[in-house]
């Protein structure tokens, strides 16, 4: 029985433990001369909550449990002589036991150890799966007997199945939590392994980025230098930004100050289709129109321009960020309070002249905010600087020639490779925990600086 | 001395005007930079809509050959397909089927399609090589596939649509300069005259490319990659978002805004989401390459994966909208709840989760389609593997819309699969269109002004 279905299962009975209890709580409540405390449903969930809950508590646990005790257990009856395996072969040994137990069949001829240890395991795996649904079994029955039983006028039913909801609110809220902290402990745990190949000076001041491949062996470490890569990435945010703070800002400007209302409904919409666009369609717009446009007009120009370059990452990135930078600066920008307009208007100022010397003062640290939010954005961009920045990992000031970054080096050093042994492909975590730092601290400080922002003007 | 004044007015009354002018200028300036950004915005998303329609249409028909199809009994020597004897397990039938199957493999498909064009032009006879280059390699699984289901087709002629092949449809169509050298040409010179011939007679045509939306991704046969596989992997992950990210995403965003305490906890919490909604897609990936699949050992390249990272990277999205929908949920409705002796779990579930329901879904849609345009964190787990079959259980392996596009535009056949890529980025764009319609459209039905 899979697992799937013992779920199911379980979840009908809790349906029928449902229709018990209500069934139960009426008829309670036509024989007593006493008012039920909760209304019968309470008492129908309290019977199906005993029911279900205990037993699936049991099942995660076992499910969690089992296969490892099994597997000690299969490994402890191992002969003798196979005592000394390394990790590697056990792993393939016990995916050979596996296969042998499931009747799939093996290459080669099956040892007589390995016969029996695969029968250890079936047997051991089906006494497992009795086991788990007898005691799953019979806990949904007790408890539905009990609480079954335990229906009476006085009890508090509505209470009790209210602490278990917001028990299981608070659980789900915690989902959050475990997110962060699995981020943080798997990347640090992997940036630190990787620093025990590497030592964290020669990776975060290298200047040299040449990982060779891991399945040369002996042929040497390589060289793995952050700089390059953090070069790259600031280069390309840098002309994204460029591109994206005045477009974004003065169509902010345009939309809070000047737009008649029909273009704002119009172009608002609009533009922030740019945010939801994939960011794959972006890197596949920058590869084939805005790379091969670049590389032509340079070639008018009598410059070299490459077609994948950070110049066209960086522009196309840009291009992304626009609606990001022009809805929060917006919002911002509207949050001003009429009065200054009209001051300043008042004292005989232009409308331009409201806006830059009174308007955008007040609203600059929010827009500041804005620009650093954007910026985190840009740093952690993965598919268009992929697809169009060229890859190539020097560290030089060209804009018009191919850089790399922190993202694409880390999807072509884990792409696909699982062996998480080598520092070729370690190296992955030790990026991602420094994309993960510089992104949090940016976010961070712009979180800070909008939100004192708009205490100002509550 | 009125003379002085006059004049001394009249000169700061011409410096006044012309500053003004000045000012005034500067004005418009200004504010045509602004009315010029606006333009930008929105010329950049013509130009991205219209540069990737102009290509990408294009890919939605392609060229096929509509030719009587024989099957020539000559050809096709086969034992009569395995019947089910009474008295035999199953194991064995299982077996002799198979056997038959692979019997049926090695049928020689290719001279029953080179007969199809020959019986058209029996002059070709010497040239059967030129005339099988017409075609795309997985036709001939498509012939068989068609005995395997009807056995009564051995004999018969049938009118069929095959797929020419990718180079076939390249030149046919244009993409490729005719003037080229023949060593710098993907087709030798006599099956591109052939092509042309064939296409001047009517029998190659341009039909519409259903093998783009009923076919898995192919490498042997360009012509016949299709959509499918990677469109079934998308659905499974946003399945596993739906019923993992929303459900957690609402639960925790109504613990969050009704039910949390206000403690040093709880402002971690909020914190940790605004955080996590700001942390790059493909840190998810890692955590997913390090958790799942190092550590959890779930398979590599499985949907399973893939929508569980997905569900991780959205969930902030769904706490973020919901908490602002149930934020709009006036006070007053809690009260009156309240008042009239409603728990406080009552209060929630059956007054403002109700009220709050269209700003959930919208929160919740946007979410999905979030996660069905993410790229990144899936190349990290393993989905832009080559999968040439389409899964039927989140478990197998596959990949998914966008990781397909990242492929196909890769391959090296490039004046091909240029178009093929687009084509697959208008599917991809069309899909996240229709959502983001919907919660707009539900936004508009279901919105209360309070």
């Amino acid at each position: 029985m899979s697992n799937l279905t013992l779920i199911a299962i379980l979840l009908m009975l809790m349906a029928v433990a449902y229709q018990m209890g209500l069934m139960r709580s009426r008829a309670v409540a036509r024989g007593s001369s006493e008012r039920m405390h909760s209304r019968p449903g309470y008492y129908g969930w309290l019977v199906a909550l005993w029911c279900g809950l205990p037993a699936l508590l049991v099942f995660l646990i076992w499910s969690a449990v089992e296969p490892s005790v099994i597997r000690a257990v299969v490994l402890s009856e191992l002969p003798p002589e196979m005592a000394n395996l390394t990790a590697q072969q056990i792993t393939v040994l016990m995916r050979r036991l596996n296969d042998i137990a499931s009747g799939f069949g093996v290459a080669g001829d099956i040892a007589p150890y390995e016969a029996a240890a695969a029968d250890a395991l079936s047997r051991l795996r089906n006494i497992g799966q009795l086991a788990k649904i007898s005691v799953m079994a019979s806990l949904a029955l007790a408890g539905l007997v009990v609480a079954r039983r335990r229906i009476q006028a006085g009890l508090r039913a509505r209470n009790h199945v209210e602490k278990v909801v917001s028990v299981l609110l608070a659980l789900c809220s915690g989902v959050a939590i475990l997110t962060t902290v699995g981020i943080v402990f798997s990347m640090f745990g992997e940036a630190m392994h990787f620093f025990s190949f590497v030592s964290p000076i020669d990776f975060f001041f290298g200047t040299t980025w040449n990982p060779r491949f891991s399945t040369t062996g002996a042929g040497g470490q390589g060289e793995f230098g952050l700089l390059p890569l953090l070069w790259g990435t600031l280069m390309v945010s840098f002309i994204a930004l460029l591109v994206a703070v005045p477009i974004g800002l003065m169509t902010a400007i345009y939309m809070a100050e000047y737009a008649p209302s029909w273009l704002r409904s119009v172009a608002k919409p609009v533009i922030e289709v740019l945010a939801g666009i994939p960011t794959i369609v972006y890197g596949v717009f920058a590869l084939l129109v805005i790379g091969p446009f670049f590389a032509s007009v340079g070639n008018m120009l009598g410059i070299q321009i490459r077609a994948t370059s950070a110049l066209t990452a960086g522009f196309v990135m840009g291009v992304m960020i626009i609606p990001f930078v022009s809805s929060l600066s917006d919002d911002i920008i509207t949050q001003v309070p009429q009065s200054l307009r009209d001051g300043s208007l008042g004292l005989g100022a232009t409308k331009s002249e409201t806006i830059r010397q009174v308007v955008l003062p007040a609203a600059l640290p929010g827009i500041v905010g804005a620009f650093l939010l954007a910026a985190s954005r840009a740093i952690g961009e993965t598919m268009i600087v992929v697809l169009a920045a060229g890859n190539s990992p020097v560290l030089h000031a060209n804009p018009l020639e191919a850089v790399s970054t922190v993202t694409v080096t880390i999807v072509n050093q884990l792409t696909g490779d699982t062996d998480f042994a080598s520092p070729q492909s370690l190296v992955a975590f030790a990026l991602g925990l420094t994309l993960f730092v510089i992104t949090l601290g940016l976010n961070v400080v712009a979180l800070y600086i909008v939100r004192k922002y708009r205490e100002q003007y509550d | 001395m009125s003379n002085e004044t006059l004049s001394e007015r009249a000169i700061i009354q011409s410096r006044v005007e012309k500053s003004l002018r000045r000012r005034h200028a500067r004005e418009t300036r200004f504010r045509l930079f602004g009315l010029g950004a606006v333009m930008a915005g929105l010329a950049f998303v013509a130009l991205l809509f219209i540069s990737i329609l102009v290509r990408g249409l294009p890919a939605f028909w392609q060229s096929a050959i509509t030719v009587d199809v024989f099957f020539d009994p000559a050809v096709i020597q086969v034992d009569p397909q395995p019947v089910f004897q009474t008295g035999e397990s199953p194991q064995a039938f299982r077996e002799r089927e198979i056997a038959w199957q692979s019997q049926l493999t090695m049928v020689n498909w290719n001279r029953i399609m080179e007969n199809s064009i020959i019986a058209l032009k029996p002059e070709l006879e010497k040239q059967r090589r030129d005339v099988r280059a017409l075609f795309t390699s997985s036709e001939r699984f498509r012939l068989r596939d068609m005995v395997i289901e009807d056995t009564s087709l051995i004999g018969k002629t049938v009118k069929l649509d095959l797929l020419a092949d990718a180079n076939v449809d390249v030149w046919v169509r244009g993409n490729i300069d005719r003037s080229l050298p023949d060593s710098q040409q993907q087709l030798r010179a006599p099956v591109r005259d052939l092509a042309d011939a064939l296409k001047a007679e009517g029998v190659l045509n341009i039909k519409f490319a259903t093998p783009l939306f009923t076919n898995p991704d192919s490498r042997s046969s360009p012509a016949a990659a299709g959509l499918a596989g990677a469109f079934m992997g998308s659905l499974f992950m946003m399945m596993i978002v739906i019923f993992l990210a929303v459900p957690v995403g609402v639960a925790s965003a109504v613990y969050l805004e009704e039910f949390a305490p206000r403690n040093r906890f709880t402002d971690l919490i909020e914190v940790n989401i605004n955080n996590l909604a700001a942390v790059p897609s493909i840190v998810f990936g890692l955590l997913g390459a390090a958790i799942f699949i190092n550590w959890f050992r779930l398979p590599l390249s499985a949907p399973l994966v893939g929508g569980l990272v997905l569900s991780l990277m959205t969930l902030p999205t769904v706490i973020i909208a919901t908490r602002a929908a149930l934020k709009a949920v006036p006070p007053s409705i809690r009260q009156a709840a309240l008042a009239l002796g409603a728990s406080k779990v009552q209060m929630v579930f059956h007054q403002v989760l109700p009220l709050a329901i269209p700003g959930v879904l919208t929160g919740a849609i946007i979410g999905v389609a979030q996660a069905l345009g993410e790229t990144a964190p899936l190349l990290l787990i393993g989905m832009n593997a080559f999968v040439a079959n389409i899964p039927a259980t989140p478990f197998e392996q596959s990949t998914a819309l966008p990781v397909q596009i990242y492929l196909w535009q890769g391959n090296e056949l490039r004046n091909f699969f240029e178009a093929r890529t687009s084509a697959a980025i208008i599917v991809l764009l069309s899909m996240m269109i229709s959502l983001n319609a919907l919660a707009i459209l539900l936004r508009k039905k279901f919105e209360r002004r309070w």
